[in-house]
């Protein structure tokens, strides 16, 4: 296990820069989070200014958190698993840094024109076409890098983790260039080509897989590689993980439909829909217990190793937002849940519980390896650990508030009186929905106090660890 | 025969084709080769601490 293995010096700077990145936009993306939260709960938090109100800066939190966090997240951890399971260098180093500023370009054309109120108005797909091309762009350079290096490996056998990058990469490339196809009418306003339902189905095709490739198949390969590699013990069925991969990509494409229950739609495509979010429940599971029991007989570790905690516990919010998404998509269940908070509650038990703790737990692996220390050596363990809690407990006040807050809207707004009218008006929802708003802001700015530790707890790690370097090489430079 | 049959063909190919992964996946002839697999993150353990030249730019 411990033989030295030829291969070529790595390229770990596109890596650091985009390990960097992640926290600063983590934060960026969740302080956006906290605030258009706390407008909800206090809405003159919007200070009656165009460019701060709640319909502009959604969407800047979904693609903050979703293309600037989880992105970054997925670059660094993709180009340093690809490279260190292939022995290999990545294919292209000019590549490599285009895609660094391309997706960094991307993100700040998103911070200004989003609160401009420049939008294409579709869902995790609201940039405006130029820079719809630019992101195609990148994401095309991306993939040939990615696809590029697994060509040239010097291990035979591709790991597992980099399947599922690389069907996460080709089905995006796909489905984001499909979804945006517009035509534009000037610079900053463009109209879809697809008309009608049709428009709604090919978005929650994309919506959807948003969803299971970007923010599941790529966060996967994150757990393939991490998971092991923490915890010392390669994963507990590599056969699984090949019927998991297999089995959870010919079916999350086809589980979109069920964004439109109830809608105009034809019925047998939500039908449709259900029945493939119901299916997908066995590969989600299935992959989450490869995880897990990849601890079996090692779970003494998690008692003083935090980073394999944020590491084990996403899993555990994974298989707990995998049960509740196909349960939410079964009609009748929809027709409680569709439009209340019980969907932001689900989304973010995924988000927050399941992409933001791997990729935390990833991070704290790989940051000091790439200050020339070793693996998860930061500056503070302890800080980890406090870290730790603050995201566990921040996540679970969110989805509880959120819970609490979905199912008593569905049953105030289906609650008839004897004579059939409505027993209660919309804004009596509202007023009721306060207490758990309040509890939301207070869950989000406990997940975000805890990322503000990380960032301290990175820069004393780089601080340190150039100074170590500094000492250790003094002719360089 | 109509589009039907077509869409009916398309789901037995599927189950086919999944249950083929099944058995390629835990045949027991190809168990050693995955176990060498799933080794593969670990081949590199020593250079965790790899000197990185990039860096001092």
């Amino acid at each position: 296990m411990s033989t030295a293995i030829d291969h070529p010096e790595y390229n770990y700077k596109v890596v650091r820069q985009f390990a960097i990145m992640t926290v600063v936009w983590g934060i960026v993306g969740m302080a956006v989070g906290v605030l258009i939260a706390a407008q909800l709960a206090w809405p003159q938090l919007n200070f009656d200014t165009p460019w701060l109100s709640f319909g502009r800066l959604r969407p800047l939190h979904t693609n903050g958190v979703i293309f600037a966090f989880g992105g970054s997240a997925l670059f660094a951890t993709s180009y340093y698993i690809v490279q260190r399971t292939t022995r290999t260098r990545l294919f292209s180093d000019t590549l490599a840094s285009f895609t660094f500023w391309g997706w960094n370009t991307v993100i700040v054309l998103a911070v200004i024109t989003l609160p401009m109120g420049l939008t294409s108005t579709k869902e995790y797909a609201e940039l405006e076409w130029p820079i719809d091309i630019l992101v195609a762009l990148v994401w095309v350079s991306y993939v040939v890098n990615f696809l590029g290096t697994l060509a040239v490996r010097k291990e035979k056998h591709i790991y597992v983790a980099n399947w599922f990058f690389a069907a996460f990469m080709i089905m995006i490339a796909i489905l984001y260039i499909g979804n945006n196809l517009a035509i534009p009418v000037s610079l900053t306003k463009s109209y879809s080509i697809w008309p009608g339902t049709i428009d709604a189905m090919i978005q929650w095709w994309w919506g959807h897989n948003a969803v299971g490739f970007f923010l599941t198949a790529g966060f996967l390969g994150i757990m393939y590689y991490f998971v092991p590699k923490q915890a010392g013990r390669p994963v507990y069925s590599y056969r699984l993980s090949i019927v998991h991969f297999w089995a959870l990509i010919s079916i999350y494409v086809w589980a979109g439909a069920h964004h439109l229950h109830y809608s105009a739609l034809p019925d047998w495509a939500q039908t449709a829909g259900m029945a493939m979010s119901l299916i997908l429940l066995a590969p989600s599971w299935g992959g989450m217990i490869n995880g897990m029991m990849t601890l079996s007989g090692a779970w003494h570790k998690l008692r003083n190793d935090p980073i394999l905690r944020f590491l084990v516990v996403s899993l555990s919010f994974y298989g707990m937002s995998t049960f509740e998404g196909p349960m939410m998509s079964i009609k009748t269940v929809n027709a409680l849940s569709h439009d209340t908070d019980w969907t932001i509650g689900h989304v973010h038990s995924g988000a927050l519980g399941w992409v933001a703790m791997v990729s935390i737990g990833a991070l704290y692996h790989l940051i000091p390896i790439m200050f020339n220390r070793k693996a998860g050596e930061m500056h503070s363990i302890g800080l980890i650990n406090v870290h730790f809690w603050l995201a566990t407990i921040g996540t679970v006040l969110y989805i509880a508030a959120m819970w609490v807050n979905g199912i008593m809207q569905g049953l105030m707004w289906r609650a008839v009186n004897d004579d059939g009218t409505l027993t209660y008006s919309f804004v009596e929802s509202v007023e009721a929905s306060h207490p758990g708003y309040v509890v939301r802001v207070l869950g989000g700015a406990v997940f975000l106090t805890g990322m503000l530790i990380m960032a301290y707890n990175v820069y004393m790690t780089v601080r340190a660890a150039k100074k170590e370097n500094a000492a250790a090489v003094p002719a360089q430079a | 025969m109509d589009i039907n049959d077509l869409r009916g063909l398309g789901s037995v190919f599927a189950l086919i084709a999944m249950l083929a992964i099944f058995w390629w996946a835990y045949g027991s002839s190809r168990k050693k080769r995955f176990d060498e697999d799933a080794r593969i993150p670990f081949l590199d353990d020593d250079d965790d601490q790899q000197i990185d030249k990039d860096r001092s730019k």
